[in-house]
């Protein structure tokens, strides 16, 4: 028994350190959208803010993916809900000799990597294009159509599977009973089996949205020119991340969640229909009303109310008090940073004699290694004089340069770009515009080249 | 056939037969077999620029098959380690994934599925969709604020006088192999707590009423009833890992390299086309592999895998 | 408006399989007819046929005299009455009554007016505004039954529309169901495997098995006179004794089977007496003809063992062990008073008058 109860202990131990583990990235990124700290981070933590916000409601380029999501989003609803309809629709009448070829064929592309799709996608548009001739500024090479019609091919498909479970409790009878009574097909279908199909279609589109809103394998290859919301989150967290991708996480997660408990929702009180249904036809309850249960839902409840509060908090945070905390912080930063400056000039007197010394065995052994190791030295003196014909405008950086920032004369042009406006990337870009980043995070090639300079 | 096109078009209308079969050849055939059957021909043929593409430049090659097993006709290599060594990494990393996901799922989907009751156990459920339906790109974003230098473990781990120097788990591929863990996970847990759900709980009280110790309960009663669901978690979360793209992008190390990214490389860095779909296709045979032998092994069909 | 049906040379094949053979029927206008046979005969492949969801692979459907073929289920003067009914859960009661005005572009105001009126009729009113779910199962069938007859049809079909109710209700419907036809005046045609519901409500019976039309005549000539082993069997009890024709007496045969010889019947098919000397035949006798001996004396009797009796109020059962039969035979008797009560193990002679036995050629039976 003492045995069990440590089993019991050890297993609901991991069940929470399960769940840790599957919220805990979340919220720390949550978090970081609302630290004043440039770097999403929260240790330390700064300053409460909302500021990231304004960034991202200022970002150009994210917001235009934003808009070309949502119509890419919006297509992909239009043509990917009715082709999984008409997919559902096919399956329940082909012969069964066929039945299971076709199943196999319309199910494939969930199982397929979106990588591929992607890239068949676009050369078999691009073939088709040749073969008509087309210019190059005609459909077959437009990264709206493209993305809908490669999205859709998979997606297509988990809106098949939605009509398929909820069409196997349709009772083809009613169809027939329709048509007996002389409607013609097209007044059955939507007298009929649409009404019907009502809960599903709702699900779908919110299935075939999302799907679509938050893809990237396919997209990244379909999408040609045109940038999409998920392409240019993918450049922004590789080659630069700052709070505003945060913010720009928490507004996503907010919406998909939305999203996501409207499809549970329906989902759920479909499944609750179906369960009455069988009940019903079972003789044993009489039909209730369903209808209106998710606003009791305690789950959804919750997850809205969080959501509400959370935000609410964050609005009301952000305009109290912020300004106060950044400079009370900035202080801090500046009276550390003092310290620490002289602290290293300290050691860099008593240092320099011996590094001397040392200088050309060093630098040769320094240029084996690759960027990451480098960081205490990127800042030295020869490193940061200007690089001419380089591209200083590429904005490359990750985490690794952090620990560097503060390294020797840097700060002082650090601290001066941090007085004015806290506009997060472009601040940052600016300060390692020097070539040296590049080369950092041009991780696969080692540094060589730049240290022969 | 010509009775069973008439049946059809009696069955259905002549507008809405004519919808659904239109809506179902454009799919499966331009959207699906035909797009799938062109690159397997592109990625036969030449790389020339595209204005030569379909003249008579535009020859059937194995080049880029070549390629990929021995590497540039320059090298010295016996076989291309780089790429065939990527492709490994790749099939074996996923399988380490797949592996945890496993080990990872299957004790909370029992859990949430026999031991948590009532209002608790479904809100755990239910809060189980929200990082299913937050973007892939922001998972790996999460995990990169969590695991950089800068980062909260690093801080932490600093704090308890753990690590003294910030420790790069990009680089050593933690972060990446968390992230993948993470992405998918719940393509595997959703599987099995539905497989495990369905069965009935007096099974597990009779193994224990005839004195089976609790593992045994496991191994001889639960897993076999959950086994269609691990069989299509696994799947799936095999087939995810193998083709992820952004996990890798955002948290990869700087050497090393996902065998998607070599793809997209060909693609957009190299403008390759034909060598970057010959890779696309060795990765579709790859998953297409890997499916039969969950089917053939684990005797599941493919319907039950997606769902 | 009320149309006749007629059924000419009408197969139906999927396939291999023979869902219909040879089906030559002609049903009048105005009348309650049924097809009756054990599930899987075709009753329901031909219900279909008349309904425009299948074409038969050979021969003629005319309703009203005119050639169905090539005219969909939508355009047919026909309404159907499906096994589960097949009501619409989505719409209301009214809804799915007027839902066949509904089609054809009626205004609402009419069509609310037209529901009311029917579901008068089937003496639901007030219920229009439930939902479908809402009613019992009886209420659900009228429902049914008004949605039809809104369409106006000359034929309404119905396939086994009372096989989901209880047994009570069941025999209820079916004074209703007379009722309503005999007030609509339209033609039915009703599909049953419940012998009872097929010879109360109608005027007509064709009796199915495999896809054949064993027999189509009224209700009361089907029980007394069978025309086949397959009708003898299936409708209603009956005991039969395998044998020989020895000689043909005018009306009557002689049949000589292993319990002694029978005088019976002989019963006619299409105007021909089916027996000749020398030809295998059964004997049918059903248990309320056969009468213990007792002290009076019948053109046929047989030796037995009183087996098992059982006691029904109205009826006793009696089950004996005949001589010469390996089958059990049944005997019932009123139980009016008069009866005498043999006790298990005796054993006692029985036996029935010649007009009360049927002699028919040897054939298949129906399954017990």
């Amino acid at each position: 028994m003492i045995s069990d109860r440590i089993r019991q202990f050890f297993v609901l131990f991991f069940v929470i350190g399960f769940f840790i583990y599957l919220f805990g990235p979340l919220i720390i990124m949550g978090l970081t959208a609302f630290n004043t700290s440039a770097f999403p981070r929260v240790t330390p933590w700064e300053c409460f803010t909302v500021e990231w916000f304004e960034v991202l409601a200022n970002d150009k380029r994210l917001l235009e993916g934003l808009r070309n999501s949502f119509l890419i989003g919006f297509g992909v609803v239009c043509f990917a809900v009715p082709l999984g309809l008409a997919g559902a629709l096919m399956l329940m009448q082909v012969k069964d000799r066929v039945r299971p070829w076709y199943y196999t064929v319309v199910i494939s592309p969930i199982l397929v990597p979106g990588v591929v799709l992607g890239i068949s996608t676009l050369l078999f548009w691009d073939r088709v294009g040749l073969m008509f001739g087309a210019s190059r500024d005609s459909i077959f090479y437009n990264g709206f159509f493209l993305t809908i019609v490669g999205q859709s091919t998979f997606i297509a498909a988990y809106t098949m599977l939605v009509f398929i479970s909820r069409l196997q409790r349709f009772d083809p009878a009613q169809e027939e009973a329709a048509l007996d009574l002389g409607a013609t097909h097209v007044q059955s279908f939507r007298k009929v089996l649409l009404p019907f199909l009502k809960p599903a279609i709702a699900s779908a589109t919110v299935l075939a949205f999302l799907a679509s809103f938050e893809n990237y394998n396919t997209t990244v290859f379909t999408s040609i020119g045109t940038s999409v919301l998920t392409t240019v989150l993918a450049s922004k967290v590789r080659y630069g991340i700052d709070p505003s991708i945060s913010a720009l996480a928490v507004s996503i997660v907010v919406l998909t969640i939305f999203g996501a408990a409207m499809h549970e929702v329906f989902k759920r009180r479909e499944e609750a229909e179906a369960k009455q249904a069988g009940l019903v036809a079972a003789g044993l309850q009489e039909k209730k009303k369903v209808q209106r249960q998710w606003f009791v839902d305690p789950a959804v409840i919750i997850i809205l109310l969080v959501f509400i509060a959370g935000l609410g908090t964050a609005f009301f945070a952000g305009t109290m008090g912020v300004d106060e905390c950044k400079v009370a912080v900035k202080e801090q930063k500046q009276a550390a940073t003092k310290k620490r400056v002289e602290a290293l000039q300290k050691r860099n007197q008593e240092r320099e004699a011996a590094e001397k010394a040392a200088a050309e065995a060093k630098r040769l052994e320094r240029s084996q290694r690759t960027g990451t190791e480098n960081f205490n030295t990127i800042f030295s003196n020869e490193n940061l004089k200007p690089q001419p014909g380089k591209k200083a405008d590429t904005p490359r950086t990750g985490t690794e340069n952090f620990s560097g920032i503060f390294d020797s004369g840097n700060l002082q042009q650090q601290a001066g770009q941090e007085d004015e406006a806290p506009t997060g990337t472009e601040n940052f870009q600016g300060i390692f515009s020097s070539d040296n980043l590049q080369q950092q995070s041009g991780q696969e090639q080692p540094e060589t080249e730049d240290a022969n300079q | 056939m010509s009775t069973y096109w008439q049946n059809y078009f009696k069955k259905n209308g002549l507008a809405l037969g004519l919808f659904m079969l239109l809506a179902v050849l454009i799919w499966t055939l331009v959207m699906i077999i035909l797009p799938q059957l062109y690159m397997m021909d592109f990625s036969f043929r030449a790389n020339v620029p595209p204005p030569q593409w379909g003249s008579e430049t535009h020859v059937y090659t194995l080049e880029h098959y070549r390629y990929l097993i021995y590497g540039n006709v320059n090298s010295t290599d016996a076989i291309n380690y780089i790429d065939l060594g990527v492709f490994g990494r790749t099939i074996l990393a996923s399988i380490f994934v797949t592996l945890i996901d496993v080990c990872l799922c299957y004790p909370v989907a029992y859990y949430l599925a026999h031991v948590a009751k009532g209002g608790w156990g479904r809100l755990m459920v239910m809060s189980l969709i929200i990082p299913f339906w937050v973007n892939e790109l922001l998972r790996a974003f999460a995990f990169k604020v969590m695991f950089g230098t800068g980062g909260v473990i690093n801080d932490v781990l600093i704090a308890l006088g753990i690590l003294d120097q910030p420790y790069d788990f990009i680089r050593e591929n933690t972060a990446l192999y968390s992230g993948l863990v993470y992405a998918y996970i719940l393509l595997m847990i959703f599987p099995i707590y539905n497989a495990v759900e369905s069965l009935d709980k007096n099974q597990i009280e009779a193994a224990r009423d005839m004195g089976s110790p609790w593992w045994r309960i496991h191994w001889r009663v639960v897993i076999p009833h959950a086994k269609p669901g691990i069989t299509s978690g696994c799947t799936m979360v095999f087939m995810l890992t193998a083709g992820a793209l952004a996990a890798p992008q955002i948290l990869g190390g700087p050497s090393s390299l996902w065998f998607t990214q070599l793809v997209y490389k060909w693609f957009n860095n190299s403008a390759n086309w034909a060598r970057g779909s010959a890779y696309a296709l060795v990765l579709l045979i790859l998953c297409i592999v890997f499916v039969l032998l969950m089917m053939r092994f684990f005797k599941v069909k493919l319907g039950e895998i997606a769902k | 408006m009320s149309a006749d049906v007629k059924l000419e040379d009408v197969w139906i094949r999927f396939g291999e399989f023979v869902a219909a053979r040879e089906v030559n029927i002609h049903i009048q206008e105005g009348e309650f007819f049924s097809f009756l046979g054990p599930s899987g005969c075709g009753k329901t492949t031909l219900l279909r046929a008349v309904s425009g969801f299948l074409s038969p692979s050979e021969g003629k459907v005319l309703i009203g005299g005119n050639d169905m073929a090539g005219i969909g289920p939508n355009k047919r003067p026909t309404a159907l009455i499906f096994q589960n009914l097949a009501l619409f859960p989505l719409m209301k009661v009214w809804e799915n009554i007027a839902f066949a005005l509904e089609v054809k572009g009626v205004g609402k105001a009419e069509r609310r007016k037209r529901a009311d009126e029917l579901l008068e009729l089937i003496a639901l009113p007030d219920q229009g505004d439930k939902m479908v779910n809402e009613l019992s199962g009886g209420q659900k069938q009228r429902v049914a039954i008004a949605r039809a007859l809104a369409a106006e049809p000359d034929v309404l079909l119905l396939d086994e529309p009372l096989s989901a109710l209880d047994l009570k209700l069941r025999q209820h419907m079916r004074t209703e169901l007379r009722a309503i036809q005999q007030r609509v005046g339209i033609t039915f045609i009703y599909i049953t495997h419940d012998q009872g519901e097929a010879l109360t409500m109608s005027d007509h019976v064709a009796v199915m098995s495999q896809g054949v039309i064993e027999q189509v005549s009224d209700g009361n000539t089907i029980y007394d006179s069978p025309e086949s082993s397959f009708v003898a069997s299936f409708v209603g009890e009956n005991n039969h004794f395998a044998g020989t024709v020895t000689h043909v007496d005018g009306d009557f045969v002689v049949v000589d089977t292993p319990s002694g010889s029978i005088r019976a019947r002989n019963i006619e098919r299409e105007g021909q007496k089916q027996l000749q000397s020398g030809d295998e035949a059964m004997v049918f006798i059903r248990p309320e003809s056969l009468q213990f001996c007792d002290n009076q004396s019948f053109d046929n009797t047989l030796n037995a063992v009183v087996e098992r009796q059982e006691f029904e109020g109205n009826f006793w059962h009696v089950f004996l062990d005949v001589e010469g039969s390996s089958r059990t035979v049944s005997l019932s008797m009123v139980n009016d008073g008069s009866s005498v009560v043999h006790d298990v193990g005796t054993s006692a002679k029985i036996g029935c008058n010649a007009p009360l036995a049927v002699a028919l050629p040897a054939g298949s039976l129906a399954a017990e």
